[in-house]
């Protein structure tokens, strides 16, 4: 049976044909799918963990006892993650164990672009990398294959483009594999300790030499000789552009990134006559075929930074593109994304933005705050780093920073690394003010459970941990709810705790707009009643995607309020306007109301 | 057949991803191969999304490059001009009439063009222009945009109408669906 799959459908559909029946994840663009995916499928169990690192550590004891587990997160999730990877890597497992790390090129929703696969080569690990959806669902049995019979951990690496690609799989029958999961006791190989550690550090390199060997008889590292004028060496998605403008060429196709085939590759380079190692982001084959003593181009003549496209490979090899004709240039107002109507970040933002203070960010929905008219965010690192960061400017500001400083983290967020810093500003008398923007669920990857929102990954009901009680727990003596809707009570109570010394916790809460679940009813839309508005632009200022300036044609006429030319009126587009009612508090002239 | 390539275009919310899906899954109705490409996550918030959807005997890349596209579908009218050098200089556009404006333009910083249909006929032959919001709510569902848009873009297509319809058939619930099959005719007569 055929059937239309994005490459992270086809990554779940793939573990679930070769019988993988357990997998962890924290979900994150572009990885989150396949998790989604994965929990539809019978009999298997799929869990969110808070965060990578306990995915990570969960598919490490599941593999141990046995069981064939896959562990799926985003580029920077395996960051947070690398702590256990390095030293399973040392270990190996029991049952089997596969990675999938979804890199983001052109940082479409990430902070950084960090290419994964030098996680491979560091860590000592295997990396596959498929090229399209079909592949996606091949390799990651092949992936689970080398882990069960090199005993070792094994990465199957994405790209945004893979993974968010559809094209046609053929799908197969579910395997039933055995149970082989039963406590088993190895001290030596899974106690790492120095003693231990340095025999298993041994059994490593003897691994990675049996891989190199297998990488040369490994099918999925494909030649296709034709034109021996141009070889490419490449994989994954940037394999399809070069096909798709030089079909002609020579290709290795690398279905093993890590170790690479180094026999292969020497006679490659043997029967073409110039070759080109084709790779998105850092030249990760190039400096390993040069290290051969094989004369490459590569980064060269191909980008450092951001995705590939057909026409950067064709410009890139032959200098420029078959453009048949250059259009007119245009400049057009751009169109970036942005908080929804209703979003309750707004009315936070909008009120911290105005406060003259330092808001230290992070990772989630409201990081689109920093943008003009709300300017509501200053800094984001990672997953975690506003409280920390808080923490810190506020200790190195002193009395400069007293009630200066603030740390906004959403509530998935602060489940997933922002425990611990909390922690940390109670314990080292910190001053700094953390608003934790708890919308009830994982927002900016599209409504996941998390340990507060009562549901698992699976649907099943279970607790939810009491943000308040939580923080309280911490060592946190003031810890205050406001409701983002409401402008005023927001304000004050952010005021109240950052004239309090010590450190103290706003919980701001209300349901995401789009999160049906816990929404609550919608407000009837707002429009603006043209005779009221004054044309003072305060509305404006929330930058709500229905509110729009209106430019009146003849300020000088018949508009002229109070004496003063009004430049123009607001108006709001019913179609998308929630009824929050934010705009409709700022109004002094009661101009906004509700629809006829 | 070489490969060709369709590129639907617009904002976050449009529906645009779905019509993507139901055009890919006529294509593998017709027995061909097809890939199709999008970008979701920070797009999906009122930013820019686009839709690369590529078919033929054997699909590579399902990303077009410029100058590559047979096909622009483009659901939002000043959004028309930021893939206009996607196309072939023959290639074929469709384009809603609905404006949605950008921050910029809100906030009085910047100014939504007038001149976008013309401008873009001046450039290209085939240009089909549709009120596809106002069809969908004469079809009873002002949600029904993308499906107003396909029909257009199926007139454009020597794909048999059964193919369409058994396809949409499946696409949507039957609550859903009368209103869709009819917003659908309504833009292939366009």
């Amino acid at each position: 049976m055929k059937e239309l799959l994005s490459g992270n459908e086809a990554i779940a559909r793939g573990a679930y044909e070769c019988g993988v029946r357990f997998a962890a994840g924290y979900p994150g663009t572009p990885s989150t799918e396949i998790m989604e995916a994965f929990a539809t499928y019978e009999g298997v169990y799929a869990e969110w963990a808070p965060n990578e690192k306990v995915a990570m550590e969960v598919g490490i004891g599941a593999a141990l006892a046995g069981a064939r587990v896959m562990v799926v997160m985003k580029h920077v999730g395996v960051n947070v993650a690398a702590d256990p990877l390095f030293t399973v890597s040392y270990t190996g497992i029991s049952g089997a164990l596969v990675v999938v790390s979804a890199d983001d090129p052109s940082l479409h929703s990430s902070q950084n672009e960090q290419d994964n696969r030098n996680y491979a080569k560091f860590m000592k690990i295997p990396m596959l990398e498929p090229s399209d959806s079909q592949e996606a669902k091949e390799f990651i049995k092949l992936a689970f294959e080398i882990s069960e019979r090199f005993d070792t951990p094994v990465f199957l690496r994405s790209t945004t483009r893979v993974s968010h690609s559809k094209s046609v799989v053929t799908l197969e029958a579910p395997k039933t594999m055995e149970d082989r999961t039963a406590i088993r006791f190895d001290a030596e190989k899974y106690v790492m300790v120095p003693m231990n550690a340095r025999k298993r550090r041994v059994e490593v390199e003897k691994r990675m030499r049996l891989l190199e060997a297998f990488a040369e008889s490994f099918p999925e590292n494909r030649m296709e000789i034709n034109d021996p004028e141009v070889g490419i060496i490449t994989a994954g998605m940037p394999y399809h552009y070069a096909k798709d403008v030089f079909p002609n060429y020579s290709y290795v196709k690398l279905g093993m990134v890590h170790p690479l085939p180094v026999g292969l590759i020497r006679e490659f380079a043997s029967r073409v006559r110039k070759l080109y190692a084709l790779e998105e982001l850092d030249p990760f084959i190039e400096e390993q075929v040069r290290a051969l003593g094989i004369e490459v181009t590569g980064k060269a003549i191909f980008p450092y930074t951001n995705e590939f496209d057909p026409g950067i490979v064709e410009r890139a090899i032959i200098g420029h593109d078959k453009i048949l004709r250059a259009l007119p240039e245009r400049q057009l107002p751009l169109r970036p994304p942005n908080l929804c109507p209703g979003c309750p970040h707004r009315g936070l933002f909008y009120v911290l933005g105005r406060l003259k203070v330092f808001i230290s960010g992070d990772i989630g929905c409201y990081t689109l705050s920093f943008m003009k008219p709300l300017d509501g965010l200053h800094s984001c690192i990672c997953m975690g780093a506003s409280i920390g960061m808080a923490h810190g400017m506020s200790k190195a500001l002193g009395e400069k920073g007293r009630g200066k400083v603030v740390g906004v983290i959403g509530d998935s967020t602060f489940l997933h690394s922002g425990i611990t810093p909390l922690l940390n500003m109670a314990y080292n008398h910190s001053d700094a003010l953390i608003v934790i923007c708890d919308n009830l669920t994982t927002a900016m990857t599209g409504m996941q459970e998390h340990p507060a929102t009562g549901f698992t990954l699976q649907g099943e009901k279970t607790m939810g941990v009491d943000l308040a009680k939580l923080v309280r727990a911490l060592g946190i003596k003031s810890v205050r709810l406001v409701d983002p809707y409401d402008l005023k009570k927001t304000r004050t109570v952010l005021k109240e705790e950052l004239a309090k010394p010590g450190p103290s916790v706003v919980i701001s809460r209300r349901a995401c707009v789009l999160f049906k679940r816990e929404k609550l009813p919608p407000g009837k839309p707002l429009r603006v009643d043209p005779e009221k508005c004054t044309g003072c632009r305060l509305c404006l200022g929330l930058g709500c995607p229905p509110i729009a300036w209106k430019k009146l044609v003849d300020p000088s006429g018949d508009q002229k309020k109070e004496g003063k030319k009004q430049q123009g009126i607001a108006v709001i587009d019913l179609n998308i306007c929630s009824g929050c009612g934010l705009c409709q508090q700022l109004c002094k002239s009661g101009a906004i109301v509700e629809q006829m | 057949m070489d490969t060709k390539g369709i590129l639907i275009a617009g904002v976050g919310g449009q529906g645009i991803l779905l019509a993507s899906d139901i055009l890919c899954r006529v294509m593998m109705a017709a027995d061909l191969d097809v890939k199709k490409s999008e970008v979701h996550g920070m797009a999906q918030r009122g930013g820019c999304v686009t839709s690369h959807v590529r078919y033929g005997q054997k699909v590579y890349s399902p990303i077009a490059r410029k100058n590559d596209v047979d096909i622009l579908v483009s659901f939002e009218k000043m959004d028309t001009l930021r893939y206009l050098d996607f196309l072939k200089p023959e290639g074929t556009i469709i384009i809603n009439t609905e404006e949605l404006y950008p921050p910029d333009v809100n906030l009085g910083d910047a100014v939504y063009p007038e001149d976008i249909i013309e401008s873009v006929r001046q450039l290209f032959g085939i240009v089909k222009v549709v009120d596809a919001t106002g069809l969908a709510v004469r079809a009873g569902n002002i949600r029904a945009v993308n499906t107003v848009l396909l029909g257009t873009l199926s007139s454009c297509l020597p794909l048999p109408l059964e193919l369409w319809e058994t396809v949409l058939r499946n696409a949507f619930s039957p609550k859903l669906l009368e209103a869709n099959l009819k917003a659908f005719q309504l833009g292939r007569a366009v």
